[in-house]
């Protein structure tokens, strides 16, 4: 069986909280990667509350898959993906930020997306996996596109920022069409 | 001058009301033995609640409500004798974004097809838009729920998202839908039935 | 939708400590219902006894669990209990367990359409894949009852039971998700 957290440019890990705060209490100060990846309005937080944080999502066990990722060249740590499966209806969403710049469009993010779509249908056995962005992340829909996600709809001015009102973009993946990927570049 | 009449709570045959802590568990608990209403209601798996189960469910609401204020739960009553008939709600609130979620479900099998729904979909949006100045409202249903898609549609909403094959029952897949209503539409639509 | 809580005989309904610990800790001093449910030497709890029991497992495990009280369809008479313990999400398997406690409603097929609730219950509600169950090789009525249903003998741990100077085996019974659907009238 091959190693499904390794990908081509990174490597699925799980970090001590200490590590994760650290690194996230450093990322959120940039102003630019939290309105990419969050609704909620920028604010920086402190590493005691980051590991707080981190350490109570640690105690849901069955609901969150949280994974760091690592750069293979050179093990650095760059960002954090996650799959938090509904059980029941075997779908789940995923959640990918990379924290460190001089990996943003540089496939770094979509390897590791590769890797948490294919813990998803493999271990996991989920029949979709979804998940939602800003529709002025360009940058993201074009590498979860590449992933193989499909628009599945958009919800209206669902944010305002800077004074203007943008879309909440939604997309989804199901089993087959990820299959169809694997046997495609098989 | 502001209206201030306008009564948020008061509908023509049902009202918004608290929720009683002595006199719902007991009616609440056997909606919740009703698979059908449940498995229209909510998407976790239909669990029956006894009343005491229920009223615990009641205080975290209520809970949920004072601590992190995002939530508004309604009891939804019979305008003649005040009885419990349904709950309807605005939750998940994103104040910045102005956006919200809204619910409803007329819980007795025999209250249900009588216009009632559409009476509180009036209360509850005006609510979400007029008071809580919402810049826009959702709503999801499984696509199996065609009074629910009905209602929405009435009421101007959008089908926004089609998450395929989202939904697992009753031995087939179905698709979630989210729709959405904007405020300006609403407005429009207040604006041209006065 | 089909209507999953509610069968001619039986209804599924939710566990009240408060209100049925009494009906347990009483069915609990019939030694052959302890002997047919349970492997440990039978206890003779306290109602209240019963009833924090029943309020801590209620506590536990809320999202993998779903325990019913089985009441008859007729009068809301309470019969039993019958619960779904969901062993792995990833792997989409539960273990069953039933129990009816009066003996004016054994071998009359109560047990029998609660079991077959549940099983429509685990595969139209919980979507899961199989559904696993253990029963003694001494109480030949279930395992009749649990073949009826769909259920499968799977293996069995030999002697594992040692009652009245003999041993007797625990048997593993399963039923598939495909199995049920072809072996159950359901439209898909």
């Amino acid at each position: 069986m091959k190693d499904i957290f390794r990908g081509e440019l990174v490597r699925l890990t799980v970090e001590s909280p200490e590590t994760i705060a650290k690194a996230q209490a450093r990322w959120f100060r940039d102003s630019e990667l939290l309105r990419l990846a969050e609704s909620d309005p920028a604010y920086m937080w402190s590493e005691k509350n980051r590991k707080e944080w981190v350490e109570k999502q640690d105690g849901q066990d069955a609901k969150n898959f949280r994974f760091c990722i690592r750069t293979l060249s050179d093990d650095k740590l760059i960002g954090e993906v996650s799959i938090h499966p509904q059980w029941v209806d075997a779908d789940a969403w995923v959640g990918i930020g990379l924290g460190e710049r001089d990996y943003w469009g540089r496939g770094y993010g979509t390897d590791a997306m590769r890797l948490i779509l294919q813990y998803g249908f493999v271990e996991l056995n989920l029949h979709r996996i979804s998940l939602g962005l800003h529709s002025y992340n360009e940058r993201a829909l074009k590498s979860y596109e590449k992933a193989g996600f499909k628009v599945e709809g958009v919800m209206r001015q669902d944010t305002f920022r800077e004074g203007r009102r943008t879309d909440g973009i939604y997309m989804g993946i199901l089993r087959d069409e990820w299959l169809t990927m694997q046997g495609e570049t098989a | 001058m502001l209206n201030i009449q306008t009564q948020l709570f008061e509908g023509q045959d049902v009202r918004l009301g608290p929720i009683d802590h002595e006199a719902h568990p007991d009616i609440e608990s056997k909606w919740t033995h009703d698979a059908e209403f449940m498995r229209l209601m909510e998407r976790k798996p239909v669990r029956p609640l006894s009343p005491a189960q229920v009223k615990k469910e009641y205080e975290s609401i209520e809970k949920r409500m004072d601590e992190e204020r995002n939530l508004f739960y309604f009891t939804i009553r019979a305008r003649e004798d005040d009885r419990l008939i349904g709950k309807a709600l605005v939750q998940w609130i994103d104040w910045t974004n102005g956006n919200g979620w809204i619910q409803l479900g007329i819980g007795a099998a025999e209250d249900r097809r009588r216009g009632l729904g559409s009476q509180v979909m009036r209360l509850l949006l005006h609510f979400a838009f007029a008071e809580t100045n919402l810049h826009r409202v959702t709503a999801m249903v499984p696509e199996y729920n065609e009074a629910a898609i009905h209602l929405l549609r009435k009421f101007g909403f959008t089908e926004e998202v089609r998450r395929r094959e989202g939904a697992d029952r009753d031995g087939r897949r179905w698709d979630t839908l989210t729709f959405g209503l904007l405020r300006s539409e609403w407005v429009e639509r207040v604006k041209s039935q006065e | 939708m089909n209507e999953i809580l509610k069968g001619k005989l039986v209804h599924l309904a939710a566990v009240d400590p408060e209100e049925v610990s009494k009906s347990f800790a009483a069915w609990n001093r019939d030694s052959e219902y302890k002997r047919l449910l349970d492997t440990e030497p039978p206890r003779l709890h306290s109602t209240k006894a019963v009833k924090d029991w029943m309020e801590k497992e209620l506590e536990k495990y809320s999202d993998t669990m779903y325990w019913f009280t089985i009441r008859s369809a007729a009068d809301n008479q309470l019969l039993g209990d019958i619960n779904l313990d969901v062993v792995g999400w990833n792997s989409r398997d539960a273990f069953v367990g039933l129990g009816i406690g009066p003996r004016d409603f054994w071998g009359k097929g109560y047990g029998t359409e609660a079991m077959q609730l549940a099983l429509q219950f685990a595969f139209t509600e919980l979507n899961l894949h199989r559904v696993t169950l253990t029963v003694f090789e001494y109480n030949p009525r279930a395992i009749r009852s649990y073949e009826k249903a769909g259920f499968r003998l799977e293996g069995r741990l030999r002697g594992a039971i040692l009652r009245e100077g003999r041993r007797w085996d625990v048997l593993y019974m399963g039923v598939l998700r495909e199995e049920w659907r072809e072996h159950h009238d359901h439209p898909n």
